[in-house]
């Protein structure tokens, strides 16, 4: 058994993960019943379940079981069977007649002491089943969890996702699912970029003050200040005496 | 490059001020209507005709005085919301009125003529009972305000406290009353409910003398007694039925004596708790002898305490009377007497109080209208005519808050409706087309019944045609020799018709005040008032009301527009969904929303709990839109439910999908529609309430249109949006508020498939969350606990430069998730509330409304909150017109589209598109109701007020001849050249 999840812990340092057929996940199916010190180390697991019917009535069976594990980098990993002869029937009548595969996991809590892991209800998704058979099985479930590790809802899509009614005639094509799973936890979404900005206007100020403090008023403008001032000083001189003689001559 | 980059702000931002208002166009696209609420206290200013103003203390914490001739505010203060700011009582004194706010927190005294604040008083702690004025040798000199367990006196002229004392055995006395009578003591009235009255006289300078009397079957002495003539109290049991007179400033200690009601041949409806109603017309002097007492529902008896103190005059019996009143006038003092008089109006008489006898010519006519409220509060405005008689004037309020001011004789001079002070939910209907427009659009509409037929239908809507062009006529002809300014635009429902930019529309109203206040006895209970009322978008003049009875206080509404007024000749319908809250029972009202009249459709009956309403686009015969409501056991009612309709349904069912959210479960699931209306779930979300609890929900408006697909970038190549239409917007709080913990989560799920398609969460942040979700993006607005400020934060979703399937949009077939972009800024001011502008077609810029909390509305265009802002400038951005990133969200005074005309207590923007792409109708209601017009793009397809048409014309005239004579020359020219 503890060969298995060292498996797993190799394969979960991807988060993405492609699955294909193994038979060895039958023996994985379940809770698995380790004790609460190791939890955030050793990977748990929970059925993930399907439900594909003619009438549109829900009867979840098992599809494979899901090896999540949490701790600081949560990794989640699926262990799925292949479809039965008669799966496989009943999902191209399902399709037919575009009806609707649902698949739910049960919700739980990827960061909490085993004890509480486990709550009521399931966390339920659809895809139409025309859209799984046309992909030949492919489809991409995600599973979102919350900021404390909750998980709180599940997705899946089949690429491609639409139905275009092209008859799927190999049985080998709806044998095995080709599974891309994903986890998500929220991002942190940005605040306002203060710092950064006012570094930016630090340079631009440094880049537009400088040389302007450097030189003065006058030494900007010296070549016209001193010819003024000459002109001034000039003419000044030349008020004077004109004024003086005119003073003189009132006299 | 830094240069360039500051210039291009610059430039930005005159482009920016072009949408201020121009001093000319105040007032000419835009209107408010302020209000005050429902009415607690009002007084007149004072006993003579000629005076004006009117004081009002409302349940809005507002208090206000009006110009009594037209209705308008003179002033008006508003203060605090909540029972911080309530208004305990209003007592008027000459030029001051006297207020106590907040449970007794507050004494204010207010100047009447300017509405200012003499003097504000800070009471001791202690629930408010009562207050009256003292009078010290005839002149009011103090104020008595009673609380729980002390009693204070202070000066009129300063505030200032004379003395307090504390009330003797508080714990088990219920002090309830406080009387003063002109004399040197003041009266405190207790009782121990079921076993004794206290009596306590204080002397105005100090001391106080106890007595207690025997009153087993008294309970409380604020609903069954009054205090009338010379100090004698008087009292109503209803278990005994018999009056009880108990003179207060007896030496000794003094006894009830019994008077039954029997004996005075009076008898009491069953099951009616008696009311007495007295008057004291100046606080210097007793009170009148004569008093009301209240026997029914409709049956009121004046009675006349005699000179003994302990007998009684019946002097006149009113029956049927609706509401009484008294009002005095220099000496004179005059009951009012409402009495019905026909289906359609009440007549209002005076009647002399000292004889009983009805006076001449005092008959006013109060029109009650059909879905109107019944009168509530009747408010006399007495005065003495130059000839000594009594005239007066009469303000109603009814039950549905409006305020109605009559005068003699029965002239209806104003009427306030002041349940539009509490607007729940709006929304605006096109005008029908004119009669004649409708007419020859019907013709188009109907089938097609043979050649004959068609013919004659032809000719007879140009004969109507013909008849409306020449009334037309004849109007212009008979109106021209009218002066101009008799000529009056009036628009009234039969006028209404739709303008031909569909600028004008009408909007539909639901108000609700579900406020209980404790109520004299005759209160009906829990029962709200709710209204709706019908206005014009164009002068704001209420065109209809209609007031339903018998809500439930705590009903949420959903107002749906099933069909709107372009299927002619079915009229526009509106449903008001109302639900209770606590029982989740839904009925329906269905109307008209032109002219506001019920509709006579057969309602479905909805027996279980309504979780869930969705308008469908399906349309039935009738070309009314489906409304599917979903019950508490997922079973689904159809509205109208004709045979076409569930036909139309079960060919769709399977594409019909909804989603339920429960956010005290944090449970969001959805359904798909099964052909026999049952349903079946098909995805579950499950945020654990423990982490978070769902705050708000929203997804995008239905007639909301998008015109461009992508983003053209720097390098040419398109960033398509993530345009879908069925996506939540669900926000959450943690529930954890520590300010390092709290967080606020951003959930965007799909609502077919419940696909999250992107969770965010913003640490450190707490709500009240405003946001607003459309197009592709979503802009929220949250407090950060850490920094302590508001924050602006916007999400964008691009599909990527790749389109999946470029035709359609299926939830259903879209496996790719969008890249989300986010960016988040500083918003320096609090907001109230929040909307985007919506256009017709979606070509103009969006701008984002935000209502303030002072009262301004700023209009903050969406350029500015783009993740896409660049925190570096580069040339593709500058291709892009993006604006360079910067923390802080700037608010610039000329986007406040309302300019100084604040809207007080903004609650909720409306946003309708008009006709015109560039303009978008704006409605923001609270307190007041303001509406305008915005242009996000300028006024792109609207040719300016002052254009020259005369430059214009008369260039292209002259153009025109220069052509013709230049062309005339040079065919002379030519054919001279050809004879040489």
């Amino acid at each position: 058994m503890a060969s298995v999840p060292r498996s797993f812990l190799l394969l979960s340092i991807i988060p993405t993960i492609l699955i294909l057929c193994a038979d060895f996940a039958c023996c994985n199916t379940g809770r698995k019943t380790g004790d609460g010190l190791d939890t955030d180390f050793s990977g748990f697991s929970v059925p993930l379940e399907h439900s594909f019917e003619v009438d549109d009535v829900s009867r979840f069976r098992m599809r494979g079981a899901l090896q999540l594990r949490g701790g600081r980098e949560t990794s989640v990993s699926l262990s799925q069977s292949q479809l039965s002869e008669e799966d496989r029937k009943t999902l191209k009548e399902v399709a037919a007649v575009d009806g609707l595969y649902k698949i739910r996991v049960p919700r739980v809590s990827l960061t909490d002491r085993q004890t509480e892991r486990q709550m009521d209800g399931y966390l339920t998704a659809f895809v139409r089943a025309c859209s799984l058979v046309e992909s030949h099985l492919s489809d991409v479930i995600t599973l979102h969890t919350d900021v404390s590790g909750y998980l709180i809802g599940v997705s899946i899509v089949t690429i491609p996702g639409a139905c275009r009614g092209t008859e799927v005639e190999d049985e080998v094509d709806l044998e095995a699912f080709n599974t891309t799973l994903t986890i998500i936890a929220p991002t942190n979404a940005p605040q306002p970029e203060t710092a950064l900005f006012i570094e930016r206007m630090d340079i631009e100020h440094e880049k537009r003050g400088k040389p302007q403090e450097q030189k003065s008023f006058f030494a900007k403008y010296w070549m016209y200040i001193v010819p003024l001032v000459l002109f001034l000083m000039m003419s000044g001189a030349q008020d004077q005496s004109g004024g003086g003689a005119a003073n003189g001559g009132g006299r | 490059m830094a240069k360039l980059t500051s210039l291009f702000v610059i430039l930005l931002s005159f482009f920016c001020i072009s949408e201020a208002v121009f001093e000319d166009q105040v007032g000419k696209f835009d209107w408010r209507q302020q209000y005050v609420g429902k009415t607690l206290f009002a007084h007149f200013e004072s006993n003579t005709q000629s005076s004006k103003k009117m004081f009002v203390a409302t349940d809005k914490n507002i208090f206000a005085s009006f110009n009594s001739r037209t209705g308008d505010l003179l002033w008006r203060h508003v203060d605090k919301t909540g029972p911080e700011g309530s208004i305990d009582i209003l007592l008027l004194h000459g030029q001051d009125a006297l207020m106590v706010v907040g449970d007794g927190r507050l004494l204010r005294s207010w100047d009447t003529n300017i509405g200012g604040l003499n003097w504000e008083a800070v009471l001791d702690t202690g629930s408010f009972q009562a207050a009256c004025f003292v009078a010290i040798q005839d002149t009011v000199k103090l104020v008595a305000v009673l609380k729980k367990a002390a009693i204070s006196l202070h000066y009129l002229s300063n505030g200032h406290q004379k003395w307090v004392e504390n009330l003797p055995d508080s714990d088990a006395v219920q002090y309830q009353a406080v009387y003063s009578g002109g004399e040197e003591e003041v009266y405190v009235l207790g009782v121990v409910p079921n076993s004794h009255l206290t009596i306590i006289a204080y002397s105005l300078e100090d001391g106080e003398i106890i007595k207690s009397v025997e009153a087993s079957w008294l309970s409380s002495i604020e609903s069954s007694c009054v205090v009338v003539g010379q100090g004698v109290l008087m009292c109503v049991d209803p278990a005994t039925l018999a009056l009880y007179t108990l003179p207060i400033q007896a030496e000794e200690t003094p006894e009830f004596s019994q008077i039954l009601l029997q004996s005075l041949d009076l008898e009491v409806f069953p099951g009616f708790q008696p009311v007495l109603v007295s008057s004291q017309p100046h606080p210097a002097r007793s009170p009148l002898s004569e008093f009301f007492l209240q026997l029914g529902p409709d049956h009121h008896v004046l009675l006349q305490l005699n000179a003994d103190g302990y007998t009684i005059a019946p002097l006149r019996d009113f029956q049927p009377a609706f509401l009484v009143s008294f009002a005095t006038t220099g000496k004179k003092t005059v009951a009012a007497v409402m009495t019905p008089k026909n289906e359609t109006a009440c007549a209002i008489n005076l009647f002399s109080v000292d004889s009983g006898r009805r006076l001449l010519d005092t008959t006013v006519l109060f029109p009650l209208e059909p879905n109107g409220g019944k009168p509530h509060t009747l408010y006399v405005h007495a005065f003495l005519k130059k000839d000594d008689s009594v005239g007066y004037r009469v303000l109603v309020q009814t039950q549905d808050h409006a305020l109605t001011f009559i005068q003699q004789p029965g002239r209806v001079v104003w009427t306030r409706e002041e349940a539009l002070a509490d607007v729940v939910t709006m929304e605006m209907v096109d005008l029908p087309l004119t009669g004649t427009q409708a007419e020859l659009e019907g013709e188009f509409g109907k089938k097609a019944d043979g050649l004959f037929p068609m013919v004659l239908k032809r000719l007879s809507s140009q004969v109507t045609l013909l008849q409306a062009w020449l009334a037309h006529l004849w109007k212009l002809f008979y109106e021209a020799r009218k002066p101009r300014s008799q000529v009056k635009n009036e628009v009234t429902i039969e006028t209404l018709s739709r303008d031909e930019f569909n600028l004008q529309k009408m909007m539909v109203m639901v108000t609700a005040s579900g406020k209980v206040r404790r109520e004299g006895v005759t209160a009906s209970g829990k029962v709200r008032r709710e209204g709706l009322f019908g206005i014009d978008s164009k002068s704001g003049s209420i065109l209809w009301k209609h007031y339903l009875e018998n809500v439930q206080p705590n009903a949420a509404f959903k107002l749906i527009v099933q069909r709107t007024t372009a299927h002619f000749p079915h009229p526009p319908q509106c449903t008001l969904l109302i639900k209770d809250k606590d029982t989740g029972l839904a009925t329906l009202h269905v109307f008209n929303p032109i002219f506001g009249r019920k509709s006579h459709i057969a309602l479905p009956a909805l027996p279980r709990p309504i979780l869930q309403s969705l308008l469908l686009p399906v349309i039935d015969q009738d070309y009314a839109k489906v409304l599917l409501l979903v019950d508490d056991q997922y079973k689904v009612t159809a509205f109208p439910s004709t045979k076409n309709v569930l036909q139309q349904l079960q060919e769709m069912a399977s594409s019909i999908f909804f989603y339920l959210i429960r956010s005290d479960q944090g449970n969001l699931s959805g359904f798909r529609l099964r052909k026999d209306l049952s349903t079946e779930r098909i995805w579950e979300v499950v945020l654990p309430t423990e982490v978070q609890k769902i705050v708000a929900v929203k997804g995008k408006r239905p007639n909301e249109h998008v015109h461009s697909q992508g983003r053209v970038m720097g390098d040419r190549s398109v960033l398509y949006k993530y345009l879908n239409p069925n996506l939540l917007a669900v926000v959450t709080e943690s529930t954890d508020t520590h300010p390092e913990r709290a967080f606020v989560g951003v959930f965007l799920v799909d609502g077919v498939t419940g696909r999250i398609i992107h969770e965010a969460v913003q640490r450190k942040a707490r709500g009240p969350v405003h946001f607003v979700h459309s197009e592709n993006w979503v802009v929220y607005e949250y407090w950060n606990t850490k920094s302590r400020r508001n924050e602006f934060s916007v999400l964008e979703l691009f599909e990527g430069t790749e389109l999946y399937n470029s035709t359609v949009f299926s939830s259903l077939d879209r496996p790719h998730l969008p890249q989300v972009l986010q960016q988040t800024y500083i918003f320096p001011s609090p907001i109230t509330t929040m909307e985007a502008t919506l256009t017709e077609k979606g070509i103009t810029s969006r701008h984002l409304l935000v209502g303030l909390p002072s009262g301004a509305i700023l209009s903050l265009p969406k350029m500015f909150l783009d993740p896409r802002r660049p925190e570096v400038v580069t040339e593709h951005s500058r291709e892009e017109n993006l604006i360079p990133y910067a923390p802080e969200m700037p608010i610039r005074t000329e986007w406040f589209i309302n300019y100084n005309q604040t809207v007080a207590r903004v609650k909720g923007i409306y946003t309708a598109p008009s006709g015109l792409e560039s303009t978008c109708l704006v409605v923001a209601y609270g307190l007041d109701i303001y509406q305008t017009r915005v242009y996000p793009s300028k006024q792109f397809d609207v040719l300016k007020d002052d254009y020259d048409y005369v430059l214009i014309s008369s260039v292209l005239f002259a153009l025109f001849f220069a052509t013709m004579i230049s062309k005339r020359l040079a065919q002379v020219k030519l054919l001279n050249r050809a004879w040489r």
